[in-house]
């Protein structure tokens, strides 16, 4: 599997497409420090795009890599190489070269303009471990796509709206059941629906580590007991993890079946 | 030996092998080259690819030299593979490429001598992105041939080779059959077929239709031309 | 004739001149006996040294004066230190402690009623349950008191500085902390609290309960518990005040209520959970001020009518205005907006399409607070574009018609 891993990121390293996400990640960090200077605020900013974007580029990275490399990957298959293995290290390739165009795309202007020096050090690291974990775990969802769609189209479409039911639709669908049951409390529900969805449960962490949980009253002092405990940021990191876990073992299980 | 029983494999609701039997070199017999024909869509790829367990059968039982291949993958240390498509990671090196299957595959390899014969020197140091189709076949083939290997599977090898590089695939194969190797192959190229095959399989409908030599179809079907002794075997068929 | 004069001065010398001393070693050694034998006029001076004193009676216009910062310490017993019912008297120079707590009497260091035409300045207070209890006195002044308290929660607690039924008094730089409330007003007219800091009460920073024609200006508000509160007054002035990081669930810069004809102007609200929360307040006028990253900048909780915000900056909150109606009786014009993405062609620095400050997730977050997880999401993103393009939840004549390109006097 480092074999196979070791390959794909040396090829990924190479892409075209890594340097673009490298450089856009680059020049966001220091637009957004050159503009305002203000190390906090440029951690909201980045927040607001690392949850939609990450996510976004994850999936259609990996839908990407897996049609255009069907070929080679058959090739690999041929080869005396546990099936599991060349997946695997494909899947890490790719969420390894994501993330290190976010961590060093962001982090060397924040180094550069004295990250060490701030406060915003830990709201920074929590900011890149949270996308780096949306990385693993939406190239794990479009591996899973693009192993039970052979159509590519079919594939990318899915990928898209996989995204989009995650980033958008889902807290449309949240925001009315919370509207419609109104009278009832709310917050054990809040936290649940928070749960299942790896990028509102991100973005509650950041939120919360910036402290915004004063603005949300009530709720916000349940989420803030949840996720304020080391429990809490224990057990969200653990549903992080078993997003990336449990869409892993479906690839293992698809590829028991699966025929190329 | 190869021992393929009773091998079923649907996709969907098309059925694509049914059954399927087939012995290849029983025990004791030398090597030799089996040329693997049938109409499009008849399983021959399928039938490959069950063999290299790229497709899992739904029901059968495949063994090489007695032992059982199915889910597992040590086997194809000893099995050579040239794919249909030679499509490789763009933004690879040639020689990257060649490392990184030696790599993969711990063994012996004669990768110099292919290079050379295949002229693939000035291309070494060149991204796979970037090469022709026939170059990249070469590549393929190098890949395919520098490891020794019992059993060689080739998927249309002679696809976009110029007539040199043509000449050199048929010697190589030849080679190995010398050195006792199972040769499998698949292709349209009756000539090429009609040179090269000791044995010919003939797949109809998932199942094997024919198998024998060169000769004995001719004779089976009273034709002189193997084109023509492999259309009337279809024709029959639809008759 | 003569003699007539000798006794003449002799009476003044002996009625305003004398001036006591009081320490370890000298003939008086309390101050009790001190205020009990200085006359009306005298100076009591309190040398260096620990006086462990309580009930303190002055009843006369004596001034006293600690040299060197005497300690009185009140033992934590249930007792004020100073109980004053005097006019014309001065306190000055003291270090108070352990002043007892006590769940069914006021308690305080210094403890003033029906007095008139004083001054308390430069004393230190620690861990005293009231720092100053003030009632029906006017024409005071406290000045350049540090009171600091130990408060752990609402009911075992007390005020800085407690005034009731008060008129015509100046509380000014005093510096207050740790108390439930820092400064306390409670009917109080005419009086102004100005350059005061008042940090990390557990209640409020200022509380301020019917009392009108007050103003207070050029105070800290920090870290208090709920802010500042102002309630059921009229004609205040509230300026250059800064209210800032009052963070917490129910917390808020500056909360008025039934506030009428009020003006404030040129005071900072930054990282307030609300800046002003403001419920059934009408005529006031707001103007200069800076809101900088409040969850909510401006919060209606009730009806508000005629009130008039100009010249304000309103800077990266996350809420520029939650609004409570649909009813709009209050004007917005020419404010900076940091969200305000239109455009000013003619470069006279007024934007040429209006801005509108309330957003429909705001909307919906009144409706339904809990929503509010969804602070930040892609979604609510989306639904606030749709709405700023085609209004329908929002009231439409609520908005700024001349918003501004530029920020006004911009902080450093």
């Amino acid at each position: 599997m480092l074999k196979i891993l070791k390959y794909s990121i040396y090829d990924l390293l190479r892409s075209r497409w890594s340097y673009v996400y490298f450089i856009f990640y680059l020049a966001l960090g220091f637009v957004l420090l050159f503009l305002n200077n203000d190390m906090n605020k440029a951690v909201i900013t980045l927040m607001n795009i690392i949850i939609v974007l990450t996510p976004l580029i994850g999936t259609i990275f990996g839908v990407m890599y897996y049609y255009n490399s069907k070929e080679f990957t058959e090739l690999l298959l041929a080869q005396p190489i546990k099936r599991s293995k060349i997946f695997m290290g494909q899947y890490l390739g790719i969420s390894l070269s994501l993330t290190l165009s976010l961590v060093l795309g962001l982090g060397i202007p924040f180094l550069l303009y004295g990250l060490f020096r701030s406060a915003a050090i830990f709201d920074f690291s929590l900011l890149i471990l949270v996308g780096s974990f949306l990385n693993f775990i939406f190239v794990a969802l479009a591996y899973n796509i693009a192993l039970s769609t052979e159509n590519k189209i079919k594939g990318f479409g899915y990928a898209i709206l996989i995204w989009l039911f995650l980033a958008v639709i889902y807290d449309g669908l949240f925001m009315i059941s919370l509207m419609t049951f109104n009278e009832y409390p709310l917050d054990k529900f809040s936290l649940v629906a928070t749960m299942f969805n790896p990028i509102d449960l991100s973005r509650i962490l950041i939120l919360l580590k910036l402290d915004i949980s004063a603005l949300l009253g009530y709720t916000g002092a349940v989420f803030k007991d949840f996720f304020g405990t080391t429990k809490g940021a224990f057990l969200s990191f653990l549903v992080l993890c078993l997003w990336v876990i449990l869409p892993l073992l479906r690839i293992k299980m698809k590829l028991r079946k699966k025929d190329f | 030996m190869i021992e393929i029983k009773n091998l079923h494999k649907k996709f969907g609701k098309l059925i694509v092998l049914d059954g399927l039997d087939l012995t290849i070199n029983p025990e004791g017999s030398e090597g030799g080259i089996f040329a693997i024909l049938g109409p499009n869509g008849s399983g021959k790829t399928t039938l490959i690819k069950c063999l290299l367990g790229m497709v899992i059968p739904n029901k059968g039982e495949i063994s090489i030299d007695g032992t059982s291949v199915l889910k597992k993958w040590e086997y194809r240390n000893n099995l050579n593979y040239l794919p249909q498509i030679a499509n490789f990671p763009p933004n690879l090196t040639v020689i990257e490429l060649l490392k990184m299957v030696k790599n993969l595959r711990p063994k012996a390899s004669n990768e110099q001598e292919l290079i050379d014969l295949f002229s693939l020197y000035p291309f070494l140091k060149k991204k796979l992105g970037n090469l022709s189709g026939g170059t990249k076949q070469k590549v393929n083939l190098v890949l395919t041939f520098m490891f020794d290997s019992e059993l060689i599977i080739l998927d249309e090898p002679t696809t976009g080779l110029d007539p040199i590089a043509l000449i050199h695939l048929k010697e190589l194969i030849q080679q190995e059959k010398a050195k006792g190797k199972t040769i499998l192959i698949t292709t349209h190229i009756m000539s090429f077929v009609d040179e090269m095959a000791d044995e010919i399989v003939f797949l109809l409908d998932g199942k094997i239709y024919f198998k024998g030599s060169v000769a004995q179809l001719k004779e089976q079907t009273n034709q002189s031309n193997l084109e023509h002794a492999i259309a009337n075997l279809m024709t029959k068929q639809h008759a | 004739m003569r003699i007539f004069f000798i006794i003449f001065v002799f009476f003044n010398f002996s009625a305003y001149a004398t001036s006591i001393e009081v320490c370890a070693t000298c003939p008086i050694k309390t101050i009790k006996e001190a205020t009990a034998i200085a006359k009306d006029g005298d100076t009591i001076f309190v040398k260096k040294g620990v006086y462990l004193e309580t009930k303190i009676d002055v009843s006369k216009a004596i001034h006293i004066i600690g040299i060197d910062n005497p300690i009185i310490d009140g033992e934590n017993k249930q007792e004020s230190i100073f109980a004053v019912k005097a006019d014309d008297f001065s306190i000055s120079g003291f270090h108070f402690k352990n002043v007892g707590m006590s769940y069914t009497k006021e308690i305080a260091a210094v403890f003033i009623s029906h007095s008139t035409n004083f001054i308390v300045k430069n004393n230190k207070m620690d861990n005293v349950f009231y720092g100053f209890i003030l009632q029906r006195a006017k024409y005071g002044i406290l000045k350049n008191n540090i009171i600091i308290g130990h408060a752990i929660d609402e009911t075992s607690s007390g005020n800085g500085v407690h005034i009731w039924k008060c008129k015509n008094l100046r509380i000014e730089e005093n510096t207050i902390t740790g108390m439930r409330d820092g400064i306390y007003l409670e009917f109080v007219d005419k009086s102004s609290v100005s350059n005061n800091t008042s940090e990390d009460n557990i209640r409020y920073g200022l509380h301020y309960m019917f009392s009108n024609n007050c103003k207070y200006n050029n105070n800290e508000f920090k870290h208090n518990g709920a802010g500042v509160a102002v309630m059921y007054s009229k004609f205040i002035k509230m300026h250059h005040n800064t209210f800032h990081y009052n963070w917490g669930t129910a917390s808020y810069g500056l909360l008025l209520k039934e506030i009428n004809d009020a003006d404030i102007y040129d005071n900072i609200f930054e990282q307030n959970t609300i800046g002003i929360n403001i419920d059934g307040c009408n005529r006031i006028n707001y103007k200069n001020n800076h809101f900088i990253r409040n969850g909510w900048a401006l919060k209606f909780t009730g009806g508000c009518y005629t009130n008039i915000f100009e010249f304000n900056n309103f800077l990266h909150n996350a809420f520029d205005l939650s609004y409570n109606s649909k009813l709009n009786d209050n004007k917005f014009e020419a404010n900076y907006w940091s969200e305000y993405t239109g455009y000013d062609i003619d470069k006279n620095g007024i934007g040429d399409v209006p801005f509108r400050p309330v957003k429909l997730f705001s909307y919906v977050v009144n409706k339904t607070p809990e929503t509010l997880v969804l602070l930040r999401s892609l979604f609510v993103d989306i639904i606030n574009f749709s709405e700023k393009v085609s209004p329908v939840f929002t009231p439409d004549n609520l908005m700024d018609e001349k918003p501004l390109m530029k920020p006004i006097n911009p902080l450093e």
